[in-house]
């Protein structure tokens, strides 16, 4: 599974993107996230504020309940701020 | 049409383009947003913007279905840069085009709103006030996700 980081998540967990095998158990964004936050400080501390992070799978934007499976690309990133 | 871009672009010269050779189009609606030299009381020396090659193509190319959808156009074109730029530089051009000028209006304030929201791009503010200088990046503001919320259906 391929996970990217964009703007200043990037910054926290210190890489643009990585190569990850989480367990079989993890199976949708919430529970990959929290998967996640045990590697990386900096995700822990973002994801500690509700709603800041956002994520995508596959490119499309995702909620936490929903599915993510080994080969997807998910990425996560602050809200947008584009335009 | 969308383009996703690091160079600067000539906005007149896109306006002609988009009308070129075609005698039905009776209006063209356009914003264009720009760098600005100050957020507040700081003075903004320069603006970086990130993007997500890939997801970023597929959002603007979904928003602008959704306003072909709404709306009676002949042609739109939405064109996004991407890097550092500085003040008074051109970020993002949205352009809509039909027979009568309210689709055309409407239909680029959707743009804008929409894009403000859903295209996965990201500011860094190169910022100097009297405390020195710094970067930041900027904050997602409620305004926005409020103007969008208004063409939801």
């Amino acid at each position: 599974m391929k996970i990217l980081y964009f703007a200043w998540l990037r910054s926290r967990t210190g890489m643009a993107h990585e190569e990850v095998a989480p367990p079989a158990e993890i199976t949708t964004v919430g529970a990959l996230m929290e998967w996640l936050a045990g590697r990386h400080p900096g995700f822990a501390e973002a994801m500690a504020a509700p709603g800041v992070i956002r994520a995508a799978v596959n490119q499309d934007y995702a909620q936490p309940e929903d599915p993510v499976r080994p080969g997807d690309e998910v990425a996560f990133f602050p809200p947008v701020t584009g335009g | 049409m969308i383009r996703v871009q690091e160079a600067p672009f000539d906005v007149g010269a896109e306006l002609a383009a988009l009308s070129a050779g075609r005698t039905d189009i009776g209006a063209i609606a356009s914003f264009v947003g720009l760098v600005r030299d100050h957020a507040g009381a700081q003075a903004t020396l320069a603006m970086t913007l990130e993007h997500y090659p890939g997801m970023t193509e597929k959002k603007l190319a979904e928003i602008e279905a959704e306003a072909r959808a709404r709306w009676p156009l002949q042609a739109s074109l939405i064109v996004h840069r991407y890097g550092r730029m500085l003040p008074g530089e051109p970020i993002v051009l949205v352009a809509t085009a039909s027979p009568h000028r309210s689709a055309a209006l409407e239909a680029c304030a959707f743009l804008i709103d929409w894009l403000k929201t859903e295209a996965p791009f990201w500011k860094l503010e190169e910022t100097r006030d009297d405390a020195g200088a710094g970067a930041r990046w900027v904050e997602a503001r409620e305004t926005d996700e409020r103007a969008a919320a208004r063409w939801r259906r």
